[in-house]
């Protein structure tokens, strides 16, 4: 029983650790986003990330004795996080930033639905507490990509361009801190699906909901771009966001509370 | 990206953005998104209630836009979203033609006199 929870504790991690880096990042467009009404709802979908990686470290506080959520994830080192590398990417342009959206909820969607019926109930009960924010990420960024892949040639080829930086990158979300066979023990035990299966299942859906538009899906299925963050192979980005993250916790006294 | 400033803060980084920006297919000038009106349901089976307006290119991204302005912090079943355009209203000029209209009472349902008639008649349906 003990390795299977080491076995669920590591892929919790690697769901929370993209849930909290990737929601640092689109919060930075709070106050910059292209108009009012986008800001508003850009930054609410980030805060959610925020709260779905709270929830996940807090799980993993109660029934695994790690540390606090603040105290593991703010004195964590960088080779620790176990995050993908496509969330540690910048910002950049807000083509880029709405296609990792897209990108990156079609495959949380997938996932969440899938742990709602996890034999491990805690878990089961924050997929069940989330599914709703998530439906409206996935609304959220699918309107916005078939309003502007319709729109104009400008539009259509920077999120065509975008689209093929990105993929390579979204291929590698679905990469694994565990072997196959250790996650194919997970999945009979009824914990949560492998990664193969979501990625499968992620490619379908995209495919479908980008079909309606003119961009066209790179056609490979796997890359070593971007390759790696679950093992802690991270970009230097991901140094510079936790050092932004980890700013005010470390002006003060570990036990800085707010 | 700017290389020579290794701040990764959007702030800081777009500073210069002005003298980069080239935008080959600028907007004619006072072109916006529409306005719409958003208007929120607190609970299966109330009143619509009118929350506010916001500006979006389509109904689609109205209601995406409604769902974060107008329902994240307070109770909601569902929403409405009208393009401003398609109200119609009086011209406030024209007030007048409501002034008077607290003056007749006997336009109330208080008017009428029943209350009295339903008692009587409760009574007599006891007594028998």
């Amino acid at each position: 029983m003990n390795s299977l929870n080491n076995l669920i504790t590591k892929r919790l991690q690697k769901i929370a650790d993209d849930a909290f880096i990737i929601g640092h990042r689109n919060a930075e467009w709070t106050g910059l986003a292209p108009t009012l009404e986008e800001d508003i709802a850009f930054s609410s979908m980030a805060q959610d990330k925020i709260g779905h990686a709270l929830a996940i470290y807090t799980l993993l506080n109660e029934h695994f004795n790690y540390p606090k959520p603040d105290q593991y994830v703010f004195t964590k080192q960088t080779q620790q996080y176990y995050c993908c590398q496509l969330v540690q990417l910048p910002i950049q342009s807000y083509d880029f930033s709405l296609m990792r959206h897209f990108l990156f909820d079609h495959a949380e969607i997938i996932r969440y639905n899938e742990l709602i019926n996890s034999t491990f109930t805690p878990i089961a009960q924050i997929a069940q507490k989330i599914k709703g924010e998530l439906k409206y990420h996935i609304f959220h960024a699918n309107t916005w990509i078939q309003q502007l892949a319709n729109s104009s040639p400008e539009a259509l080829q920077k999120l065509q361009q975008s689209l093929n930086y990105a993929f390579p990158y979204a291929l590698n979300m679905f990469e694994s801190p565990n072997t196959p066979e250790q996650d194919q023990l997970l999945q009979t035990q009824g914990v949560m699906p492998t990664e193969t299966e979501i990625k499968q299942q992620w490619l379908n859906n995209i495919t479908t909901q980008l079909n309606d538009t003119p961009l066209v899906i790179p056609c490979i299925t796997q890359s070593n771009t971007g390759k790696g963050g679950v093992n802690g192979v991270h970009t230097p980005y991901l140094t510079q966001a936790i050092n932004e993250i980890t700013q005010v916790f470390n002006t003060e006294s570990t036990s800085a509370e707010w | 990206m700017n290389t020579e400033n290794n701040n990764l803060d959007p702030r800081i980084q777009r500073l210069d953005l002005q003298q980069n920006s080239q935008n080959p297919n600028p907007n004619p000038e006072h072109s916006h998104w529409e306005t719409y009106e958003v208007m929120v349901q607190p609970k299966r089976g109330d009143a619509h209630t009118h929350a506010g307006s916001l500006h979006a290119p389509s109904p689609e991204l109205a209601l995406v836009f409604a769902k974060e302005q107008y329902g994240r912090r307070d109770k909601c079943f569902n929403m409405w979203v009208i393009p401003t355009a398609q109200i119609f209203a009086f011209n406030p000029s024209d007030s007048d033609m409501f002034a008077n209209n607290i003056d007749k009472t006997y336009r109330n349902a208080g008017g009428f006199k029943v209350g009295e008639k339903i008692s009587e008649y409760k009574k007599q349906l006891n007594s028998k």
